[in-house]
């Protein structure tokens, strides 16, 4: 459903994104692993249309989406949570939450939807009218991914859910993640717990400085050596 | 008609013509003298600027200095109009193009200046009202330093509470619809507002607009009522002074500017009579509002007709208690 071509991204002089090509299939879950400053931000940022690249292609359902704007790919279904959950900390979850659902008009849906998500994260129901400042990392990052998902994405961007949380809280947001996409959401998950994208994702790609190194099934990769090595510190 | 005016709406509207009256009331006694008007000008003009700077700076958070500038457009725009032609249609027309002329002079610096943040738009703004004070100072129409004087004054009660009333609704309509929303989100988080598919750039142009606007009026109404004007009545501190209120009353807070505008300009006139401290004093205040109020006298809470109910209330449940 989402394919990238050949995407080189700059910022001023550095050549951040050297010629990245993935695809993500409907229904899957692909994580994006690498280091510090391998381009995984930026590469999904670019896909979101927050970041403008220099050249390459980026095709959703068979439509070339390079340069229209990030309003019209959140339209299209392109959702992305960004890292650092940045939730708007003087509203409320409920305002938060409706700010997600920003460009639709359909208010019956909307409202369907809000009980989505409050279903999928309990905890933000009994804090709806709390501010998204006062609650906890593991919480901000919940609403954060609900807020997401009030768009009604065909595919949501992750990027770095499990940052700053403890290694519990790791564990419920990754099977929240588990359950989006068998509720048919496609995620594109950027991690650097790679132990733990590797068990949730059906395939991924290794990026290093700005290339893609290596790609496979998650099975595959978890077994290689040098993933081993350099990844899953084994 | 009696259920119109039992609604939110009906109140509203009682509250704001019993304020006209009672203040139309103590000008015809001259309770209101002609020092005390000037005074009541004041507070006008300054609750217009206030409101839109706050809109601005308090709810899209973006940091401006430059707010004299735009109502020194509106200002001079309307000044030369009702001079060369001294009637009122002139003045309400000059008015509103003075306006517009200022919501466009805010559009075309917004676009480039707005992909800056925080202090590199507040030293932006204040460049550009710098060269819109340094424009009137040099051109012949505006008779250059000396200014403009003998303005015929059209505005009176009537007409600032009019105007004022209007920006504020116009401006408080603005901010509780979905537009107000995505201002507020973009103060909060501009990356995350644009993920959620805001046009944070729209929003931003849109918050100076309608904010250069209001600030033109308001300069009209000052030229207007006070019949003279000069260039450096548009200065870096009249940014300033409408930056104080804003602050005073709380970023954020539609209310804590009005509140804070009343306020300052009543200090500011009692003070009149201690001209040697008056200033001392002025900033004083303004320093232990500031020690004990950071966030403003408001914060970022309003107050509105339904406090008053609720503080109502609160009082006989209290005493209902004992």
């Amino acid at each position: 459903m989402l394919e990238i071509k050949d995407l080189h991204v700059y910022f001023g002089v550095i050549h951040a994104i050297k010629g990245v090509s993935l695809t993500v299939n409907d229904g899957e879950i692909v994580t994006l692993i690498g280091a510090n400053g391998a381009g995984k931000t930026t590469t999904l940022r670019t896909l979101s249309g927050l970041k403008k690249p220099s050249s390459g292609d980026i095709i959703l359902d068979g439509i070339n989406i390079t340069y229209t704007s990030v309003q019209q790919r959140v339209k299209m279904g392109i959702s992305h949570v960004p890292e650092g959950r940045r939730v708007f900390s003087t509203m409320t979850v409920l305002e938060n939450l409706e700010l997600g659902a920003y460009l639709r008009k359909d208010k019956a849906a909307i409202a369907k939807d809000l009980n989505m998500v409050f279903d999928l994260f309990p905890i933000l129901s009994d804090r709806r009218k709390q501010m998204a400042g006062t609650l906890s990392g593991g919480e901000q990052q919940m609403l954060a991914i609900g807020r997401a998902l009030m768009s009604r994405p065909k595919i949501l961007l992750l990027d770095e859910p499990s940052m700053g949380l403890a290694p519990l809280l790791v564990q419920e947001i990754f099977n929240i993640i588990r359950d989006v996409n068998k509720a048919g959401t496609t995620v594109l998950l950027v991690e650097q717990n790679a132990n733990m994208a590797l068990q949730i994702a059906h395939r991924a790609y290794i990026l290093e400085i700005g290339s893609i190194v290596l790609s496979g099934s998650s099975e595959e990769l978890m077994k290689s050596e040098d993933i081993k090595k350099a990844y899953l510190g084994g | 008609m009696g259920k119109i005016l039992d609604s939110r709406f009906g109140k509203k509207i009682i509250f704001l013509l019993l304020t006209f009256v009672i203040v139309q009331i103590l000008i015809s006694t001259n309770i209101i003298n002609d020092y005390l008007q000037a005074t009541l000008a004041t507070i006008c003009i300054n609750i217009i600027l206030a409101v839109s700077l706050n809109l601005i700076t308090g709810f899209t958070g973006q940091f401006s200095l430059g707010h004299a500038g735009f109502m020194a457009i509106g200002a001079y725009v309307a000044a030369i109009m009702t001079i060369k032609i001294p009637t009122f249609t002139s003045f309400i027309l000059g008015t509103f193009l003075g306006a517009i002329a200022a919501a466009i002079v805010g559009f075309l610096v917004g676009l480039p200046t707005l992909r800056l943040r925080g202090d590199y738009l507040a030293i932006a703004t204040l460049g550009m009202a710098e060269i819109i004070r340094v424009i009137f100072l040099n051109l012949e129409v505006t008779n250059g330093a000396a200014g403009l004087s003998g303005i015929p004054r059209f505005v009176n009660w009537p007409w600032l509470f009019v105007f004022t009333t209007g920006i504020v609704l116009l401006i408080n309509n603005f901010l509780k619809s979905s537009h107000g929303r995505a201002c507020i989100a973009i103060r909060e988080d501009e990356i995350a507002a644009e993920a959620m598919g805001i046009n944070t750039t729209k929003y931003k142009v849109l918050a100076f607009v309608i904010g250069a606007f209001s600030a033109g009026i308001a300069g009209a109404l000052y030229a207007s009522y006070f019949y003279f004007i000069k260039p450096n009545l548009f200065g870096f501190l009249k940014s300033i002074d409408i930056l104080v209120i804003v602050v005073l009353g709380g970023l954020g807070s539609i209310s804590g500017s009005i509140l804070a505008a009343i306020l300052l300009a009543l200090v500011s006139t009692y003070f009149q009579s201690f001209p040697e401290i008056r200033m001392v004093l002025y900033g004083l205040i303004l320093i232990i509002i500031m020690i004990f109020r950071p966030q403003g006298l408001l914060g970022s809470k309003e107050i509105s007709l339904s406090t008053f109910n609720k503080l109502g209330k609160f009082f006989v449940f209290e005493r209902g208690r004992k």
